[in-house]
């Protein structure tokens, strides 16, 4: 299996990473060839084997659903590249 | 007690005794070890280095320790990997997405280590998001190694991702530093730079506060000169953590405790799927001598079959990008970090702000993992990878029906130069090739520093055991670094520079 320009700007979009026109055609390479070199897990039989998911041998923990450390309003903000009265701001999304 | 005639000289347990019988203080220790790491900046280790933070935290420890109250790390300073978020020192994950990021919180592991009474002197260089055998992804440039070839001045890498962490510890800048490793981070530059490095079992240390790559294979682990000073480390790091639901319920035992028992009567596993292919190297030599040194000291050695090797490494690199493109969609220039300006709208900001914060490395990967995630293709690739995984980890399951640890190299080579694998990122990625399957199958393991190419520069040998048997490890560890008797040290070529 191999990937076209129109599948690297497919998924570059799925990723939302923007790629400008120059950057498309030695990406198709680049992960072309790294996709040629992971072809090998095909000579593998996997058979009935199940997939591996967690190497953790315990059930997941539980705790109670209640708040832990709430009320943190401003240190939560402090990073935000733009924001107003504790909430982040981001260009108009519905017109 | 004889005193080295530096103190950066100090091994961490050799300075933590030198405390307590108030030989030197956390002032003057941690002083001498600032001068060290400003001297040093042609080795580019530190991403942001934290003095005036080391000074007064060295002087609340001499405080603790003049009242008799020292704890097991007090006064001893560190370096940390800039993957941990540290509450007020920024943390960018060697990212531009992050090079603003300042933590309004502290990881659970670097919060042990100053309830442990640790000095923080500063954040340690590392590919970008820990993508990277060499340290050449970061924004922030990449590191040097400390060490040279003999008579040459090329410079070489310190291997990666941790590679700040291991330089900073080879140049004697810090006692420890702190690494992550989640197909060979702390192992690979650990035998590139001559320290010791440790890759806990997964879940022995809280993932709480660093910043994702692969969960399921990130782990933190300590980097220092000695196995000791890393078995001193991981106690204080290690924790069973309510914040990481992968944290593991098993106590913490007392790593020093067993070190010197040695390795009489322990059966050695030596996978035959590790030897390289046509004429021996100087790894396999070295290997071959470690396996000697195992057997004079009354191990019994076991060949071994771990058949799904050669299939590690493509199924990391189809399971860790698949997981790190899933954890980087928060970087998304709205909550923090960096934002693209002059956006027309939503999809526009998202989308610039992730292309100019990502380097190249981390947007191949990103996409790559994208890819295998996608309608079509999830079950082909990842679900494939997943199935090759169970096979990985039960190869070791069945290995260590017939034997307690492994032996096997850390790398297929020796330091490399700047700049020579960066066109090609496979070849890039096959220095991995002896870490990565204990990363997919979650197991503890060590790079012990072993010897010399022909050239001068530093090998290391592997020791892999069942997961939570770090004190055996490190214990076989200290075997190999006995009989190895390594004690060679980089000229510091840097002071001059």
């Amino acid at each position: 299996m191999s990937v076209d320009k129109k599948t690297v700007r497919h998924i570059a979009r799925l990723a939302r990473i923007a790629l400008k026109d120059e950057q498309v055609e030695p990406m198709v390479n680049e992960l072309n060839n790294i996709l040629a070199w992971v072809q090998q897990l095909e000579e593998v039989d996997v058979a009935g084997v199940p997939p591996l998911t967690s190497v953790v041998e315990q059930r997941l923990k539980m705790r109670d659903d209640v708040v832990t450390e709430g009320g943190q309003a401003d240190a939560l903000m402090a990073n935000a590249p733009q924001s107003e009265e504790n909430f982040f701001v981001v260009p108009r999304v519905v017109e | 007690m004889a005193l080295p005639s530096s103190p950066t000289d100090f091994t961490l347990a050799e300075a933590r005794d030198a405390l307590r019988a108030r030989a030197i203080s956390s002032t003057e220790l941690t002083s001498a070890f600032v001068s060290q790491v400003a001297a040093a900046r042609p080795l580019n280790a530190f991403i942001t280095e934290t003095p005036e933070r080391a000074l007064e935290m060295a002087a609340a420890s001499d405080v603790r320790l003049s009242a008799g109250e020292a704890r097991p790390l007090e006064g001893l300073p560190l370096a940390i990997k800039d993957l941990f978020c540290t509450r007020g020192v920024r943390t960018t994950a060697a990212s531009r997405i992050l090079d603003n990021f300042v933590p309004p919180y502290e990881s659970t592991v670097t919060q042990n280590l100053w309830d442990a009474g640790a000095v923080l002197l500063g954040k340690t260089n590392m590919d970008e998001f820990a993508m990277g055998s060499s340290n050449e992804t970061s924004h922030f440039n990449p590191v040097v190694n400390p060490w040279r070839a003999r008579n040459s001045n090329q410079s070489v890498v310190p291997g990666g991702s941790s590679g700040g962490s291991a330089a900073a510890v080879a140049g004697r800048l810090c006692l420890g530093a702190t690494g992550t490793d989640t197909g060979g981070s702390i192992r690979q530059p650990a035998a590139l730079t001559g320290v010791v490095g440790l890759k806990p079992t997964y879940g022995r240390c809280s993932r709480w506060g660093i910043v994702a790559f692969a969960s399921s294979l990130d782990q933190a682990g300590p980097m220092a000169r000695t196995v000791r000073d890393a078995a001193i480390l991981l106690r204080a790091m290690a924790s069973v953590d309510p914040k990481d639901s992968t944290s593991v319920d098993v106590p913490v035992p007392d790593y020093e405790h067993e070190i010197e028992a040695g390795v009489k009567g322990l059966r050695v596993g030596v996978p035959k799927e590790y030897r390289s292919d046509g004429a021996p190297s100087e790894i396999d030599r070295l290997w071959t001598k470690g396996i000697g040194w195992m057997r004079s000291e009354g191990a019994e050695i076991v060949d071994i079959s771990l058949p799904h090797t050669k299939y590690a490494l493509p199924a990391y690199y189809i399971v860790a990008p698949a997981e790190a493109s899933s954890n980087l969609a928060r970087y998304d220039g709205v909550r923090y970090g960096h934002r693209a300006a002059d956006v027309r709208d939503v999809s526009d900001l998202y989308e610039r702000s992730r292309a100019e914060g990502f380097g190249a490395e981390v947007r191949r990967r990103v996409l790559i993992g994208c890819y295998v995630l996608s309608a079509g293709y999830y079950d082909a690739y990842y679900v494939r990878a997943q199935k090759v995984r169970t096979l990985i980890a039960r190869d070791f399951v069945k290995a260590f029906e017939r034997c307690d640890v492994l032996l096997t190299p850390s790398t297929p080579g020796p330091a490399f130069a700047l700049g020579e694998k960066t066109a090609d990122p496979v070849s890039m990625y096959l220095n991995d090739v002896f870490t990565v399957p204990v990363n997919l199958a979650g197991l503890p393991a060590v790079s012990v520093p072993a010897g010399l190419t022909t050239d001068g520069l530093p090998l290391g040998l592997q020791v892999i055991g069942k997961a939570f048997d770090e004190q055996l490890v490190l214990r076989v560890a200290r075997s190999i670094e006995r009989a190895a008797g390594f004690d060679a040290t980089p000229n510091a070529w840097w002071r001059a520079a």
